[in-house]
This record gives C-alpha cells, structure tokens and sequence, in this order.
C-alpha cells in the first residue's frame, strides 16, 4: 500500500548534511561525567543510607526522563492523528525507544539501592510496580511498531497505543496504590519546599540536567535514524 | 436510510454470535481451557498452606483474563478471511457501530465462560461464590466491559500485523492489570465476608476504567481498521 504522507515530511534533513561531531550528545556526555563526579567525591553521604543512597542521583532523573519520553509518545500520537504528519510518529517513535531504556535504568538502580536499603531487592509497591507496567507497555509499543510493515499504518497503531498507555498509568498507579505503598514520600518535587540539603540539591539538580539532556540528544539520534530510514524505504519504493 | 450506532452494533453483535452459536469453536476451547485453568491452577499451591478461599479469587480472574483473551482474538481474524471486514466497512454504518457491535459480541461470550467457570470455581474449590451471586455478578460485568473494552480495539488492530494473535496478550495483558486487582480484591472480600463498603473503592475504580475505555476504545477504533 502507498502511503501519501511520507514524500511530505520525509525531507527535513538530508543525510549528507551531516558528519561531524553530534555536539548535543558530546555536551550530554561530558555533563553526565561531571554530574557523576560531583555524586561520587563532592556531595556528602546521607546519614541513615550512607552510600546507597547516591544511586537517588540517578534513579530519579532517569525516571523524570522517563516520565517526559512518554509523555511526549502520548503528545505526538495525539498530534499525529490529529495533523498526519509522519515526523510527529518519528518523534513518537523516538521518545518511546530512549523511554524505554531509561525505564530500563529505573527498573535497575531502583533494586540496587533497596537491597541495603529496604534489605529486598524488589517489593510490589505502587511506583514499582506503575514503573514495570510502564515498561511492559512501551515494550509493547516497540514490538507493535516491528510488527507493522504498512508505514501509515504503523504510525496509526502506535499512535493509538500511545494515547491509550497514557491513559492506563493513573489506573495501574491507583490500582496497586490501594494495594499496598511503601516507596519513601516525594522529597523533592512537593508542594512544601524541598527537604534535602542544598549540597544534595544541587547535586540532583545537575545530574537531572545532564539526564535531560542525554535523553535530548539520544532522541535527536534516534529520530535522524528514523528519518533515514523512512527516506530509505521511499527510495526503494516501498 | 443507514441504520443508527446502536441497532447496527447489535447487528454484528447478532451475526458474530450466530457465527460462535453455529461453530462453537472458540466459546468450547475457551470454556476448556478454563476448566483446565481451574484444575491446573489448584495443583499449583500446597492445599494446606493455602486454603482455597484465599486462592479462589485470584484463579477465578487469572482464567477469566486468559480464557477472555481466546475470544477476543476471533473477533476480528473471523473478518479476515476472504476479507469480510471489507463488506463490514463499506456497509452504510458508522465505524463506532461495527467496535460496539464487536464489543458486544465478546461481552457475550465473556460472560458466558463466567457463568459456567464461577460455579465451576465453587465446585471444585469448595467455596461459597453464588451466595453472593448478585455482587459477584456486579463485579465480573463491571470487569468483563473494560476486558472488552481494551480487548476488542486490540484485536481489531493485532490481526492486522505481522504477529497477528501473538501480539495480542503482549498488548492487552498490561491493559487488564486495573481491571484484574480491583475484580480479585473485590472478589476476595465478597469471600471473606467483608462488608460490601469495602469493595466501594474498588468498584469505583472499575467503574471509572470501564468509562474512560469505553469511550477512548470508540474514538480510536475508526483509526485502526486499514481498508
């Protein structure tokens, strides 16, 4: 089947245009170093934790990372079915791939730090298990869009599953929330002021930084791969 | 004069039943497999560590999700061959009538593996479901809509990929989480004798799931026909 929309908006960048360095995802590099830097020898150890509790510098950009990637696969679905322009579904695409691997560093810095911590290494508590529901969605996501061979076709599907998925996370997180809770209270994004020392703070506030702009620049990558490909597959006719 | 959505939907919901009441294929597999859910499910604790009221909820949900999801995946593969759906598509109905009508269509069979899975779960488990017949029955119409819900849309787009029926449960599974722990909790407390305002929260829950998927279900169905 042909599909009409792809000659529109598969031109934005060619890929000649482009060698070099990718300076987003040196600068994304190089913050990342130095937010670890700072972690490990500049910010001082919690007093009950100790140094379990650095992985926090991780867990929680990685998380808002994650939380912004399907946010903005929920946007561009809602924004693909809307316009119909396919680089909303690249953007879609995207955003979900880097979610995912960014849920991936949640779902894995989280146990490490509950093992000293909570002394297991996974609990079935409310954000827990929203975040591996969260996974078991957009890996479901990228295995729908592999599944797909029609390119608008592809970029519809996905664009339902997305909205829906974004639909699902308040009811995984109400429904396991009345089933039990024992993650420690937000301490940092609260209507009150946030309660962790300012070494700590600015340190988080780094880190998260560095985060976002990884998730910018893999993105960035990520959509120009797509892009190619989807020129590649118009230039074979397909 | 093109019929209005819902004599339309309950057309299709009238043929797909007619389809399943003449063949009987998917509605017997799904029923056996239930059955053999619930013997299976049985061997798979230690009965004197676990009773069987404690486990009773959760193997009653647990097959109902498996066994609905046999189901749903013949609601649209039914129109593959010899490309049904085409017909279906350019009949003079809206798209919102043809996802009702499917929905309705599986909402029947749903519930038709329930009625005979939960005596079924009583029987063999030795646990007292149809004194609270009314309630229980409450709780599995409330979850059968959204299962439907979420289900139906998924299977209208899973037969049209390259994995087809396999793709379904990797879909729909994280979808039925809200759905299978308010019906188990609810479920659970129904058993133990708990007040029914226990369930309240629940139920809501269920409530809220079924409204907000029955209507996105509906909105997005048109987008994922291909024609």
């Amino acid at each position: 089947m042909t599909t009409p929309s792809v000659p529109a908006s598969a031109e934005d960048t060619s890929p000649a245009q482009r060698t070099g360095i990718d300076w987003l995802f040196a600068i994304a590099v190089i913050m990342i170093a130095l937010a670890l830097t700072r972690v490990i020898y500049y910010t001082p150890f919690e007093a009950v934790q100790g140094p379990a509790q650095k992985i926090f510098y991780l867990h929680l950009p990685a998380a808002l990372c994650a939380f912004t990637a399907f946010g903005v696969v929920a946007l561009s679905g809602i924004g693909y079915l809307w316009l119909g322009d396919l680089r909303l579904d690249r953007a879609a695409e995207s955003s979900a791939e880097v979610g995912v691997v960014f849920t991936t560093v949640v779902l894995v810095t989280g146990p490490i730090w509950a093992r000293p911590v909570w002394g297991t290494w996974w609990t079935w508590d409310a954000r827990l298990t929203l975040t591996l529901f969260l996974w078991f969605i957009y890996v479901g996501y990228i295995v729908l869009r592999g599944a797909i061979e029609d390119r608008a076709l592809r970029a519809r599907y996905s664009a339902v599953l997305g909205i829906l998925g974004s639909l699902l996370i308040p009811f995984i997180h109400l429904s396991v929330y009345l089933f039990r809770t024992l993650h420690p209270r937000p301490i940092v994004i609260k209507p009150s002021a946030p309660s962790l020392p300012p070494e700590m703070l600015t340190t988080l506030i780094i880190s998260f930084v560095a985060f976002f702009l990884f998730y910018l620049a893999l993105v960035r990558q990520r959509y120009r791969l797509a892009n190619e490909r989807d020129l590649l597959e118009l230039e074979e006719g397909r | 004069m093109a019929p209005s959505t819902l004599p339309a939907a309950l057309l299709i919901a009238r043929k797909d039943l007619a389809i399943e009441f003449r063949t009987r294929t998917a509605f017997f597999s799904a029923l056996v497999f239930a059955l053999l859910g619930i013997v299976i499910f049985f061997f798979a604790w230690d009965p004197t560590a676990v009773s069987p009221l404690d486990l009773a909820p959760g193997v009653l949900w647990g097959i109902f999700t498996f066994s609905g999801l046999l189901g749903l995946q013949r609601s649209f593969s039914l129109e593959q061959s010899d490309r049904a759906i085409d017909a279906l598509l350019g009949a003079p109905i809206s798209r919102e009538s043809i996802y009702l009508g499917k929905a309705i269509a599986n909402l029947v069979f749903v519930a038709a593996v329930q009625v005979i899975a939960i005596p079924a779960v009583q029987l063999f488990y030795g646990v007292p479901l149809l004194e609270h017949a009314a309630m229980l029955a409450l709780i599995a119409l409330m979850a059968a809509i959204g299962l439907v819900a979420v289900g139906t849309l998924f299977s209208a787009m899973a037969v049209n990929t390259k994995l087809a029926e396999m793709l379904l449960p990797v879909l729909s599974l994280p979808f039925f989480v809200p759905i299978v722990i308010p019906a188990a909790q609810a479920t659970a407390r129904l058993l133990s004798g708990r007040p029914a305002s226990e369930s309240v929260g629940w139920l809501k829950l269920l409530l809220a799931f079924d409204i907000v998927f029955v209507v996105a279900c509906m909105l997005a169905f048109p987008y994922t026909i291909e024609e």
